[in-house]
């Protein structure tokens, strides 16, 4: 049994007495006028008279009726139904009788609302589930007091309280009014996985019904009383900066209201790890309608200049760092031949274990293979956009992002407000995947309200949203492996680096594995903006780490999953090193269930299979990929995976999140690539971007979910890595020929 | 700016838009119907889908002075209470991850299964290669889509 203290989250049960009779949590919400088709069915049905307030996550209503307010932000990986699952379990309630309602920004109540390194449910795992159990006790407390009969001999369930001897019974809601006055226990006892009602079967997605019905849900929705629609103007190259602008000609243009610039950081703000924003100045344009406003963009003159190179310390999640912004324009093929040149000279060591060099002297074979990655746009569906409405000392925002809480710190000095005075709802996103961790649009919407004096809506164009990226950054590994006379593997190095990051991971697998091991890194500078996407590093080094390991097993004559299996049991029984990041078990699962369900045979000459297994974000993924070619062209025909992520809260949405990961990761495999020319993104829509669309989707997506009861890992980003090497490994097996250089398919006639 | 009276699922609307504005803006921005999505502006993406008569189109192409007396419908408007086969099914399947895109997405399907009331696998991929989803829900719509097809009254 988990016995937690309460204090671990004691301020969320701090109570503000003012919002217990219902309504919202805060006064404002921007999101009050989206309610949802859930909210509207129930309230069909019926709604309280009244609403008692348990703690900050909770609220029931005299009926029953319970509203569960889920802290994170939402970008598709349903956590807003996930979350609720967790309070709604410990509070022993009817899952019908639950209404969801997203918590806006406030830390003080929902403690850290970060949405992001597969991070959500793993950390509110423990603290919503005592949410739940508090308030459950606190009812049981309630009816005790009621009854006068002890509260060890009342039980809860599905929302009814009963006391069995005195027949006595009485449902949440008639309970609640007492229940909330009472004080919060200082200990609470959690179910036992075995005992889960709620969590570990599948849920519907409690928002499927506004989106098949259309009801605004996204920040990109958003309409208020008053409001103005606001673009921006961005240099048109990395490297380049605001010199000066003409804004009369689109000033005369229909609907617009004014032509301002905006600079986004004040002089010698400490930049914290999200703040990255290539164009702190940037020009905006105000109307009434988002048409006027684009036409009228097109009428600007802007002169733009190049930036001087500059150092500046960021305060980021690993402590402060500096890095180097150079000035210049930077270019792909530049960018290729530099990345090549650093690859052949030696980088700086992070691990190194045995002695590798002589193990490379001695070797009678030795295998050498480099990869390389292109920058990636994200290109979430929904534009970037947040709506803003300074009014003098004080802000209201509605801003679809990952990460609130820290870019309130920048759009307070930016307006120069105390942060207590922001507000910030959190509208659904459309889509995610680390772009909108980087809210740099949030404080251009904030100054240009504050600058226009009215509410406003800032637009990104899909043109701005992929030239003003925090791409992924383009990478390159190069792997060598020794053999002896007996193709043993006695040695393995890696050498990985990227522009500007590495993706270097020095004590992952097969780190551990192998006696004589050495990992070195280098990095190249750069003024293009990165930053995290889907998995970041790993989503490059597992393709390069699983392509490479298979030739490795085809050099040794080995099966391609026993031969990890083999690594993985030498990595168990007898370590090398201390530092191996991964659980060799649980990776060892994930193959072996993968094995099992993909039907996996050696030297199988009937399909084309590529294998593939990694660890991040604490968890393991192993896919089996099955890929023929048809009229030259990869068709995916059905990819088995295996994932072990600890506890599964929603089996049906988590299999959704796989699909979507391995959907994502052959599009990207195949077709992802920006490339830059002078600084200049060479696409800019998706006409020049290729996505994967329905035709190259795999035609079957089979999931499987190692069955245990650890608390629950990463789930929204441990199985997109892995299906880049699936995908190499299974053309090769196809074509006969190695791919190394993603995106594997190019030169296709692009579909719309 | 010009007046034009618009037929949007089922209703009249007056707007005094720029005769250029695509119906897209129209819907969003001055007739408040905020389902039909701004995905990429070009035709490249199927977020902005609605049935123009029976058909889909990308509204994000289709100028105000186009439509004429030709009956609009929007995600709103598809079904009255939000349960049309096709949405039914999506959320039979549950389809959605963000959501953003699945508007669109369903309203090229049902146009689909309007005209073709059984698709196979290849007609539905390429009825619906217009629609990104960049979640990756492709074979969960494609499942939804032959659900919506084996139930009745498409």
């Amino acid at each position: 049994m988990t016995k937690l203290k309460t204090h671990m989250g004691r301020r969320a049960f701090i109570k503000n007495t003012s919002l217990a009779s219902g309504g919202l949590v805060l006064g404002f919400s921007i999101l009050n006028s989206c309610k949802s088709e859930q909210a509207k069915e129930m309230a069909v049905r019926e709604m309280p008279k009244e609403w008692f307030e348990m703690n900050s996550y909770l609220k029931i209503g005299d009926n029953g009726v319970v509203t569960i307010y889920t802290p994170n932000p939402e970008f598709g990986q349903n956590i807003r139904t996930s979350m609720p699952m967790l309070v709604a379990e410990e509070l022993d309630v009817d899952w019908k009788n639950v209404l969801v309602e997203q918590a806006p920004y406030h830390a003080d109540k929902y403690g850290f609302q970060f949405t992001g390194g597969s991070r959500g449910i793993s950390a509110r795992w423990e603290p919503l589930r005592m949410a739940g159990a508090t308030a459950r006790q606190m009812l049981i407390a309630a009816a005790a007091e009621t009854w006068q009969v002890p509260k060890e001999e009342i039980t809860a369930e599905a929302g009814v309280l009963q006391h069995a001897a005195t027949k006595k019974s009485a449902g949440y809601g008639e309970m609640a009014s007492v229940a909330a006055t009472l004080t919060v226990p200082e200990e609470v006892q959690l179910k036992e996985v075995k005992d889960f009602k709620l969590v570990s079967r599948s849920q519907k997605n409690v928002d499927a019904k506004s989106i098949v019905t259309g009801r605004p849900l996204f920040g990109m929705d958003i309409q208020e009383e008053g409001m103005l629609i606001a673009m921006i103007e961005h240099p048109p190259a990395f490297g380049l900066t605001l010199k000066s602008v003409d804004g009369e000609a689109a000033k005369a243009m229909p609907g617009i209201k004014d032509v301002v610039t905006i600079k986004s950081f004040k002089d010698g703000y400490e930049k914290g790890g999200f703040d990255t924003n290539a164009f702190p100045e940037l020009v905006a344009i105000v109307g009434n309608s988002t048409w006027e406003v684009m036409q009228a963009k097109k009428k600007l003159k802007v002169e733009w200049q190049p930036i001087t190179a500059y150092s500046e310390t960021i305060a980021g999640f690993g402590g402060k760092q500096t890095i180097n912004i150079p000035a210049g324009l930077e270019s792909t093929t530049t960018h290729k031949s530099q990345m090549e040149a650093l690859a052949a000279k030696p980088g700086k060591v992070v691990r190194k274990d045995g002695n590798p060099e002589v193990a490379f002297k001695n070797a009678t074979t030795i295998l050498e293979r480099s990869y390389s990655a292109p920058f990636l746009a994200h290109n979430n569906m929904e534009p970037l956009n947040a709506f803003a409405h300074v009014a003098g000392e004080k802000a209201k925002i509605a801003a679809p992002i990952q990460i609130p809480s820290l870019i309130i710190p920048t759009i307070a000095s930016s307006l120069g407000i105390p942060k207590e005075n922001i507000e910030m709802d959190l509208p659904r996103m459309g889509g995610g995947f680390g772009r909108k961790a980087y809210a740099h649009f949030v404080v251009e919407a904030a100054l240009i309200s504050q600058k226009v004096n009215a509410p406003i809506k800032l637009v990104y164009s899909r043109e701005d949203d992929m030239t003003n990226g925090i791409y992924r950054p383009t990478y390159h590994a190069t792997y060598r492996a020794a053999f002896d006379e007996n193709k043993n593997l006695t040695a393995l190095h890696v050498k990985a680096g990227g522009v500007p990051e590495s993706p270097l991971f020095a004590n992952r697998f097969p780190a551990g594995a192998i006696d004589n091991y050495m990992a070195e890194e280098w990095t190249i500078d750069s003024n293009i903006s990165i930053g995290a996407f889907r998995a970041p590093r790993s989503n490059f080094m597992a393709g390069a780490e699983q392509a490479f390991l298979d030739e490795v097993a085809e050099t040794m004559g080995k099966d391609a999953i026993q031969f990890r299996l083999d690594l993985l049991k030498r990595a168990k029984e007898n370590p090398v090193g201390e530092r191996n990041d991964y659980d060799a078990d649980r990776y060892a699962g994930v193959l072996e269930l993968v094995r099992e369900k993909s039907a996996w045979k050696e030297n199988d000459t009937t399909k084309h299979r590529g294998v593939s297994a990694y660890f991040c974000h604490n968890s393991y993924a192993a896919h089996v990929l099955d890929l023929k070619m048809e009229n030259g062209k990869p068709v995916v025909e059905k990819v088995v995976c295996a994932i072990d992520c600890g506890v599964v809260v929603n089996p049906d949405a988590a299999t959704n999140m796989a699909e979507g990961a391995i959907t994502d990761g052959i599009g990207n495999a195949f077709y992802g690539e920006l490339t830059f020319q002078d600084g200049v993104p060479q696409k800019n829509n998706f006409h020049q971007y290729q996505m994967i669309r329905m035709n190259d989707a795999p035609k079957e997506i089979d999931v499987h979910f190692v069955q245990n009861e650890i608390d629950p890992t990463g789930m929204g980003e441990p199985p997109f890595p892995p299906v880049f090497g699936a995908v190499a490994n299974a053309l090769y097996k196809a074509t006969g020929q190695r791919h190394y250089e993603q995106p594997f398919v190019t030169g296709n006639q692009i579909v719309g | 700016m010009a007046i034009f009276n618009l037929n949007i699922n089922g209703s009249e609307h007056s707007v005094d838009v720029d005769s250029n504005t695509p119906m897209l803006w129209v819907l969003r921005d001055h007739i408040k119907l905020v389902g039909t999505k701004y995905g990429c502006g070009i035709a490249q993406c199927g977020a902005c889908t609605v049935h123009l008569g029976d058909n889909a189109v990308r509204s994000c192409q289709l100028p105000v002075s186009a439509v004429g007396e030709q009956k609009i419908t929007t995600i709103e408007g598809l079904s009255e209470h939000g349960d049309h086969p096709v949405q039914n099914a999506w959320l039979e399947i549950d389809v959605p991850q963000c959501g953003y895109c699945q508007a669109g997405q369903i309203m090229s399907a049902s146009a689909l299964l309007k005209r073709n009331p059984n698709p196979s696998d290849e007609e539905i991929e390429s009825a619906m290669n217009g629609n990104i989803c960049r979640c990756g829900t492709y074979t969960r719509i494609k499942k939804a889509i032959k659900t919506a097809a084996s139930s009745e009254n498409v």
